[in-house]
């Protein structure tokens, strides 16, 4: 799979994977969007909650090969950007945080009420952090989360 | 809409009533709830073929409880798109007792069923059946209802915002809302939330003293037991083969802490009861997150598939440039 193909596929995951994890609030069908034809599932809160589960799979999936991958053999030659560094550990945050609670809604998993509000109220500030930084990138045009250029390393 | 309890006959409440002066006499002997398992749910049995109809476990819930039902202040905020969000206030109407409401967390469902050539007068104390794995409180994505070790699903006041999602997710529908209080009304009221959901908490308070439940205290008829899930399944299916009974919230929604025992078919049940909003129906309920508990097992396998797949990648990538070294 070439480069590109691969980051279309992850920036269409990210972006679905928002959007039904904002579907996960009950604002879809009071903001008459789910009226929208087409987008009625998004007022399914079991619908979009197996997507967002999928969906999350797939982003763990593409996460862990693209730093595996890195960690091996780009390391070296790529250095991340701040903004990078900055976004990486947003996704790394909302993806810890999301992993909790799928491991909460185990049904033989039984956490303590105010670890399961945290863990909710984490999950969603990680989430609109890294909405709003990436929209920040993306705008001032530093959308890439490497340095210019190749960065060799000093040995 | 009525305030009276349906299918309560003269009999059935004089009956009530003289078991419920007998039972004021006698010392409480239910054991404590609160030390009875420290590491297993707490499940409640219900024999309905004891149950009355009397309505003492729906007056004892309401007396128990008064001080946990929401009291709005009027007017409520104009939320918006207001052809869409609709006010729920129920705090003139905190007399209604023939449905769950936000101010009645317990009432009573009658049902006159011929089963076997007998014709059954049945009553079905209904509530929160406080589900194992609770879809309320696992799909709320705000963290303002979750279960507790004792098997307890509560929803917190200080935290929801009523967005009814637990309403709607509940395969019985039973949470139910007050707009106008909650913490809503410091976010953004006009815009987000809509009050606060209130259902039975199983008088966790009382459980957490050692008490029962207010509704199994005052019950005239004895028809709940509370205790361990192990220990209530087994009498649940004792009293189901000894007389050839029907069980219901054993397997319902992957399992429930509320038991029912019936001489009567729950399927015969469910087609004669009033069902509607606040009206939660008796019929089969498949796991609501059983697609979930499955696809947690991608999860699960994601990261490692991820790694695989990327020392596979780097593997390539760190040959082909050896290979490219040496030719060089």
């Amino acid at each position: 799979m070439s480069n590109i193909i691969f980051a279309r596929l992850f920036k269409i995951t990210v972006f679905f994977i928002a959007l039904t994890g904002a579907a996960q609030m009950p604002v879809f069908k009071r903001y008459y969007i789910s009226d929208i034809p087409g987008l009625g599932w998004l007022a399914d809160f079991y619908l979009t909650n197996k997507i967002h589960y999928a969906l999350g799979a797939v982003l763990i999936f593409m996460v862990m090969y693209l730093a595996t991958e890195y960690i091996l053999s780009k390391r070296n030659t790529l250095q991340l950007s701040r903004c990078g560094v900055v976004r990486a550990s947003l996704f790394a945050a909302v993806i810890f945080t999301g992993v909790f609670r799928v491991i909460k809604n185990l049904p033989y998993v039984t956490m303590d009420p105010l670890t399961v509000m945290m863990i909710d109220w984490t999950h969603l500030s990680f989430a609109i952090l890294l909405g709003i930084t990436a929209l920040t990138a993306l705008i001032r045009g530093r959308s890439s989360y490497f340095e210019e250029g190749r960065v060799e390393r000093k040995l | 809409m009525t305030v009276k309890n349906k299918g309560i006959s003269r009999r059935n409440f004089l009956k009530g009533l003289g078991a419920g002066s007998a039972a004021m006499l006698l010392p409480s002997a239910l054991p404590a709830v609160a030390s009875s398992s420290e590491t297993e749910e707490i499940a409640t049995l219900l024999d309905i073929s004891k149950c009355i109809g009397c309505g003492e476990c729906v007056r004892g819930c309401s007396e128990v409880n008064e001080s946990k039902y929401p009291e709005p202040k009027k007017p409520f905020p104009v939320m918006y798109p207001t052809s869409r969000v609709e006010v729920e206030d129920w705090s003139d109407k905190r007399d209604v007792d023939d449905r769950l409401t936000p101010y009645n967390w317990l009432f009573i469902q009658s049902a006159e069923v011929e089963y076997n050539g007998t014709l059954h007068e049945i009553n079905i104390p209904r509530r929160c059946l406080h589900c194992q794995n609770p879809p309320c409180a696992n799909l709320c994505p705000w963290g303002a209802a979750a279960k507790q070790k004792n098997g307890i699903t509560r929803i917190f006041d200080n935290v929801c915002l009523g967005g009814a999602k637990c309403r709607t997710v509940c395969p019985w529908h039973i949470p139910q809302r007050q707009t106008g209080v909650g913490l809503y009304m410091r976010l953004l009221p006009k815009f987000g939330g809509n009050g606060v959901m209130y259902k039975c908490d199983r008088c966790y308070n009382r459980i957490a003293e050692g008490q029962q439940p207010a509704c199994i205290e005052v019950c005239p008829e004895n028809v709940q037991t509370i205790g361990p899930r192990s220990e209530i399944l087994a009498k649940a299916h004792e009293l189901a083969d000894k007389n050839g009974w029907f069980i219901y919230g054993e397997e319902e929604n992957g399992g429930t802490n509320t038991i029912y025992v019936s001489p009567v078919p729950f399927d015969l049940l469910n087609r004669a009861i009033d069902k509607g909003a606040g009206k939660p129906g008796l019929q089969p309920v498949a796991d609501s997150m059983a697609d979930e508990e499955t696809l947690a097992t991608a999860v699960a396998i994601a990261p490692l598939a991820g790694i695989a797949a990327g020392i596979i990648k780097a593997g390539h990538y760190l040959s082909s440039s050896a290979k490219g070294k040496n030719n060089e």
